[in-house]
């Protein structure tokens, strides 16, 4: 943990070279990497953008230690991830990445604060402070009082920041989020992409996978896929999406309680 | 991740599915239940056995008259008398392997008054070595001497069920209870044997032969229309001594080589081990049942853990991106089956104790709680869902977990 929690040894915090993912579908052999080089140091906010097929969800699962390279090397935190056991590979994703999904992957029938407190779980730490953690993970989305409620209880932006807080609760410093805004309208989009914004000001890294230009807009660095190839990566002036929130008038009254109380006073 | 809570999370999936997690544990419930069963009540089977056999004394035979044969219809057992007074006392002399012996007449019911109370019950006419066959003695008072037993004299032992009846708290030595009408002077109280096979074992009267002979069967015939006890010099000689009572009746009653015996010798410690034998044999045939119960129910619980590994699929993989290892999830799925064959052999206990609880009620056993089978059981409950869990909890933590959350469910 504290390791992985270190500067590193001065190396950056992701390094890949030559990475390749070959698939063997019945006769076919699906290469939806062919050799990828890429580095990405701490703090930075990357969007991997591509169409569908590009191979941005399978250099993302590669990453995030849920798949392995067919070839080349994955240096994470200036460690060789190639070399970890499904373990130590587990303990690697607990400790280093939180993940927010396109379909949010809440467990259903389990109150918010303990979908929040899963990744504490797996890490040992104690019931009392998993909670007070937890807690504190949901206070920074926004979800205060809503700690014991379902995720079918919830809209789809507030299970989105459930989702959030459970990538936020273990400290980890990288955010990886595939398509979060995918299923979720303009505005709570906005409401979601701030939350993952204000992130990087606190120092984490965070990794985006979306089609979605406008999505992409909001990192500070674009990498284009094709065919398992990166074709551009490029800086941009990332646009602040608490700026564009307050650009965008809401559309009804929100049902959250922890909006601001005015706005449930619509007439 | 504590074991604490990976039980709070295996309880929690449980309870989500009660009336599943119920119906799978049914298997196990019936095979625990069937094994506790089966071991309390073949223990009550067997001490009720073995109370036979004690309360009839060791090494003990029971000569009996046997029926009259006429064109091959029998009387029934006792039916006609063979045994002669003569032949108890030739049996008294000329049988080396014999201890004692001591003829009994026996009346079912009798009425019996007291100065205080009333009382119905049976009647046994014989002889001091009586007491000493069947190694019971006098509580209070005393037994028979051999003067008493064989004597004329109207005196009676009472059982302690007739004691109380008859003379509630206070002692019943020296009072008079009148039998069939006559008075008799009460010597002893026997000491308490408590339920036999037929019945209360106190519940009986005790009085010399002679005395029997002439006020309850009003005179003294030739034959004795009872039995005769035997108890044997050594144990195991049981063969011996049958051959030379059955010899020397032969020989008395002039039976011819091809003709059948006239009395019949049983031998109630051969008839206590057939019995024996035959609960074994059932509690054997129980615990086969039993087994394949267990067996039958851990293919339940694996049956249904499998289905869970599968609806749960998308679930194991988002525990897998959080940081779950493997053996976290191994951990969980195997917890999950353990408690549901645990629960389920409790559940089992309780049931088995009941039946147990009924049968000895119903057949008039005394009431075993086997404790170490009780334990040994519920850890085969445990084994039956570490065992039958294993498979499916491997496949859970098997799975890949870019597939897993993937899963459509």
């Amino acid at each position: 943990m504290a390791a992985a929690q270190a500067p590193g040894d001065g190396r950056p915090l992701i390094e890949m070279r030559g990475i390749e993912r070959t698939y063997v579908m019945g006769d076919n052999e699906v290469r939806a990497l062919r050799g990828v080089d890429l580095t990405i140091e701490r703090g930075a906010s990357i969007a991997i953008m591509g169409t569908s097929g590009s191979g941005k969800s399978t250099l993302m699962n590669i990453m995030g230690c849920l798949d392995q390279p067919t070839k080349g090397s994955y240096l994470l935190n200036g460690k060789d991830v190639a070399k970890l056991s499904r373990a130590q590979l587990a303990d690697v994703r607990g400790r280093m990445i939180g993940f927010v999904f396109q379909s949010f992957n809440l467990l259903s029938r389990t109150t918010a604060l303990e979908n929040v407190e899963m990744p504490l779980l797996y890490q040992g730490v104690p019931a009392g402070e998993r909670h007070r953690r937890a807690r504190r993970a949901l206070e920074q989305v926004g979800l205060t009082g809503r700690e014991d409620h379902h995720p079918n209880q919830l809209s789809g932006g507030q299970q989105q920041r459930v989702a959030i807080a459970r990538a936020l609760v273990g400290e980890a410093p990288i955010i990886m989020a595939d398509e979060p805004t995918g299923n979720l309208d303009t505005r709570t989009s906005y409401e979601v992409m701030a939350i993952l914004q204000g992130f990087i000001g606190q120092g984490k890294t965070v990794i985006l996978v979306t089609h979605e230009a406008d999505i992409a807009a909001y990192a500070s660095r674009v990498i284009t896929l094709r065919d398992g190839m990166v074709i551009d990566d490029k800086q941009q002036t990332p646009i602040s999406a608490t700026e564009a929130l307050a650009a965008t008038p809401p559309p009804h009254a929100p049902p959250a309680a922890a909006m601001p109380p005015a706005a449930g006073a619509t007439p | 991740m504590s074991l604490f809570s990976t039980l709070k999370l295996a309880l929690r999936a449980l309870w989500r599915n009660k009336v599943r997690s119920l119906l799978t544990m049914l298997g196990i419930v019936f095979g625990i239940g069937a094994v506790i069963a089966m071991v309390a009540g073949g223990q009550g089977a067997q001490a009720a056995v073995k109370d036979v056999f004690a309360a009839l004394g060791t090494n003990v035979l029971v000569l009996q008259n046997n029926a009259q044969r006429t064109m091959g219809a029998s009387a029934g057992a006792g039916g006609g008398a063979s045994l002669t007074w003569d032949d108890l006392r030739a049996l008294e002399t000329e049988v080396p392997a014999a201890r004692w012996i001591a003829p009994t007449l026996e009346s079912r019911s009798t009425q019996l008054v007291s100065e205080l109370s009333n009382w119905n019950t049976g009647i046994t006419g014989t002889t001091a070595v009586w007491f000493k066959i069947r190694s019971w003695e006098a509580a209070e008072g005393t037994v028979f001497d051999e003067d008493t037993g064989n004597s004329n004299a109207k005196v009676a032992v009472l059982g302690k069920t007739v004691a109380t009846q008859l003379f509630g708290g206070q002692s019943p030595i020296g009072q008079t209870v009148r039998i069939s009408g006559q008075p008799y002077e009460v010597i002893g109280v026997l000491v308490t044997k408590g339920q036999g096979p037929r019945g209360d074992n106190d519940d009986t009267v005790i009085i010399p032969i002679k005395t029997y002979q002439q006020k309850l069967e009003k005179g003294l015939a030739k034959y004795i229309r009872g039995s005769i006890l035997i108890s044997m010099q050594e144990e195991n000689q049981a063969e011996r001594t049958i051959a030379q009572v059955t010899a020397l009746l032969r020989d008395r009653h002039k039976l011819d080589g091809n003709e059948e015996d006239d009395f019949r010798i049983r031998n109630p410690a051969e008839f206590a081990k057939a019995q024996q034998d035959s609960t074994e044999r059932i509690a054997t045939l129980l615990a086969i049942v039993a087994a394949v119960s267990l067996f039958v129910g851990g293919i339940g619980v694996m049956n249904i853990m499998l289905v869970s590994v599968i609806e749960r699929t998308r679930e194991i993989g988002i525990r897998m991106a959080v940081g779950a290892r493997p053996v976290n999830v191994m951990t969980q799925f195997l917890v999950e089956s353990l408690v549901l064959a645990a629960v389920g052999g409790l559940l089992g206990l309780l049931l088995g104790y009941g039946a147990a609880y009924y049968m000895a009620g119903y057949f008039g056993w005394k009431m075993f709680f086997p404790a170490t089978t009780a334990a040994i059981a519920f850890a085969v409950a445990g084994g039956v869902g570490v065992v039958f869990g294993l498979y499916p909890a491997v496949r859970a933590s098997r799975l890949d977990p870019i597939t897993a959350l993937r899963y459509e469910t």
